[in-house]
């Protein structure tokens, strides 16, 4: 019984994140609440016995995903400050009819499977020993894969948002330009 | 644990609903993003779902799996936010219906 | 005797459980252990607070806070941290008025939570783990970096450009250094074969040389580069001095604390402090043995007692070191992380390797020449970078004027 209920408030709790990561007008609480949601889904992780993976998520989408959510919205909140902007598309009421009609699609077909007469095992464990096995035995490739599009993907991410950088530190070091700097160099 | 699992796939497949209408419905381009990324974590999260409750929780397929996804989903929202910062200084603007340059 | 002496906190654990019917013993046994670490760090806290300002004030030539009283006798400023306690806390809360007060409210909340849950999985003693986790270093990671979002709550929430500077400054720093501090425990887990702090612990048991040298991980090549890294991206996840740019008072003024005051500062007070704590365990834990006795004839000292005196050894190491150093720049400091501690701690790796590979040689000779190797193999990095990240000569001076 306590382990029903602990399900059940962390469900509540992460959906009403989710729900206010995605309706708040503050883009700033929206990312936050983005957080929490994430953290409560690191929260049911745990509770189903995914140690590693549950404490991954934590790492990676609190720690590290968050925090760049949060800093991309501080480097583009010029247009905030202007008038009213409207949160949602003028066709908003479709948007979630269809993600009703996504849920009821999902949902309907795994409510009538056969599956879900199977009875789970009364105990499941992911020690982290034979993760590392399996990453280094079977999954040795995707591993590899990896590491190469994490490489990827950190330059990237430099190359892209470095680019207008180089010509705002062309013009600022050129002393020529301006006066002041000009006899301040001298 | 003792919850039946319809219950964790319904929880799984709102976050994944609630992630696909923010996504489609908001104007913010990182709101889209934050969306996109909620729809991968419920596919994570089903992910251990299944593996907890499946035929063999002994083979740790479904762990594996969610340990990959959210390594990429890292990198993945690390290039989306960087591409996003590039449009914002090229167009001054963060809402999703102005880029449209290479419309008609 | 000396066993009981040893367990005695698991003993009186188990009693004070028994006395409570069945379904009520797993609650009681969480809630007396929370209770007793909070209580013990706490007190280490304070400890640690009015240690930090005599010694700080010793080494700077001058006495530390020495006028409290307590019904009239002189204690030498030791119960200053009571006084310093009621005056966080009869301070009045001043909220900025265009601050975002839910978020301004919950910041604190957010820093401290999980720090205090750091604790539960390092080892204090024989048997005296709060929850042996098996993937106990990486709940420590994940909590460390749970903390990063509340720095950036703090600082936004003020409505202030120098909290916000600050906090901006201070998440690059422990983001810059969080790196190091991951990489610089691999070996650590790599050479234990486990990721459990526990299992950690009990692989540095034992002693070479009859009972003299311990089996610590500091006294391997690569251990003592990976302390020694592990120590500095340590005190600057922290913002302990010489890395406390994002709150130094001639910098910005307190950077994302401007704004707070009265219980909500000292529970950011209390985080950074309580964050140094758990990280100086951490060190202990992973490096220098844990609950270990550094000889065998001091096995009869309780294990808990090692743990907690190896520990205030390394905060004493903190405070002196603050004493000591001038603040480091942003750019130095983040120069520093990423072209220095990070090579550095990869290169570390390889010597970790390189060790456990060499595991067979075993005999005098051979035993000296994997030292040699393993040391030639970090120290040669190390200079290199060092070499290179010096710059000698200095760029004109750029005066950039605003327009």
């Amino acid at each position: 019984m306590p382990n029903n209920i602990a399900f059940y408030i962390l469900a509540a709790l992460t959906l009403c994140s989710a729900i206010a990561a995605m309706a708040l007008r503050n883009m700033v609480h929206c990312a936050l609440c983005a957080a929490g949601a994430f953290a409560g889904i690191a929260l049911v992780f745990l509770h189903l016995d995914a140690e590693f993976a549950g404490l991954a998520q934590i790492l990676v989408y609190v720690g590290a995903v968050a925090i760049l959510v949060l800093f991309a919205v501080l480097l583009t909140r010029g247009e905030e400050i202007k008038a009213n902007i409207r949160r949602a598309s003028r066709s908003w009421f479709s948007g979630v009819c269809a993600s009703a009609l996504v849920f009821a699609g999902i949902i309907v077909p795994i409510a009538y499977s056969p599956g879900l007469k199977h009875t789970p095992a009364a105990t499941a464990s992911a020690p982290v020993q034979k993760l590392g096995e399996s990453f280094v035995n079977e999954y040795v490739l995707p591993l590899e894969v990896l590491g190469l599009l994490l490489t990827a993907a950190l330059l990237g991410a430099v190359v892209i948002a470095m680019q207008d950088k180089k010509e705002e530190t062309k013009s600022i070091s050129q002393p020529e330009n301006h006066p002041v700097q000009k006899e301040a160099v001298q | 644990m003792s919850a039946p699992l319809l219950h964790y796939v319904i929880f799984s497949t709102l976050l994944f609903c609630i992630g696909f209408a923010g996504a489609v419905t908001r104007r913010n381009a990182i709101l889209v993003l934050i969306g996109i990324e909620l729809m991968l974590n419920a596919a994570n999260l089903n992910f251990i779902i299944f593996w907890r409750y499946g035929v063999a929780p002994e083979v740790l397929t479904g762990v594996v799996a969610t340990i990959f996804s959210i390594a990429i989903a890292a990198a993945e929202a690390a290039v989306g936010l960087a591409l996003v910062i590039a449009i914002y200084k090229h167009r001054k603007t963060m809402q999703v219906e102005k880029f449209d340059t290479l419309k008609g | 005797m000396i066993e009981n002496a040893d367990q005695i906190f698991v003993i009186l654990l188990h009693w004070l459980v028994g006395l409570v019917p069945e379904p009520w013993r797993p609650w009681l046994s969480y809630l007396l252990i929370i209770a007793a670490i909070m209580g013990v760090f706490g007190g280490l806290f304070a400890a640690a607070t009015i240690a930090e300002r005599k010694i700080l004030g010793r080494i700077q030539n001058r006495y530390g806070p020495n006028r409290i009283k307590m019904f009239g006798i002189k204690t030498f400023g030791l119960i200053q941290p009571i006084a310093d306690g009621i005056k966080m806390l009869i301070k009045e809360d001043i909220v900025p008025h265009a601050a975002d007060k839910v978020v301004h409210y919950l910041a604190p909340i957010v820093l401290t939570t999980p720090i205090w849950m750091t604790f539960a999985v390092l080892p204090m003693g024989r048997n005296m783990t709060a929850l042996d986790m098996d993937a106990g270093i990486l709940f420590y990671f994940a909590m460390g970096s749970a903390t990063e979002l509340a720095v950036f709550m703090a600082g936004w929430s003020s409505h202030n450009k120098y909290s916000l500077l600050g906090s901006m400054r201070a998440i690059a720093q422990m983001i810059s250094y969080e790196v190091p501090l991951v990489l610089s425990t691999i070996p650590v887990l790599m050479l234990a074969g486990t990721l459990s702090l526990t299992r950690v612990v009990d692989a540095q048991g034992g002693y070479l040389l009859g009972g003299f040298i311990p089996h610590w991980f500091i006294l391997t090549p690569w251990g003592f580069a990976g302390c020694i890294i592990f120590l500095l991206a340590a005190m600057a996840e922290s913002n302990r001095s010489p890395f406390d740019l994002p709150e130094g008072e001639s910098e910005i003024i307190a950077g994302y604390l401007t704004e707070y005051s009265g219980f909500k500062y000292a529970l950011f007070f209390l985080g950074e402090y309580v964050g140094m704590l758990a990280v100086s365990a951490m060190l202990v834990t992973l490096f220098l043995g844990g609950w270990h006795a550094p000889m065998k004839a001091l096995e009869f000292i309780p294990s808990w007692i090692w743990f907690f005196g190896k520990t205030i050894c390394v905060i004493l190491l903190y405070i002196w070191s603050r004493a000591t150093f001038p603040r480091i720049r942003l750019d130095q400091l983040l120069t520093f992380s990423w072209k220095f501690l990070v090579p550095l701690a990869l290169a570390n790796l390889v010597v970790a390797a390189v060790w456990h590979f060499t595991n067979g040689w075993a005999t005098p000779l051979w035993a000296s020449v994997r030292w040699l190797l393993c040391l030639f193999l970090i120290a040669v990095p190390f200079v290199l970078l060092g070499r290179s990240l010096d710059n000698k000569k200095q760029s004109p001076r750029l005066y950039h004027y605003a327009e």
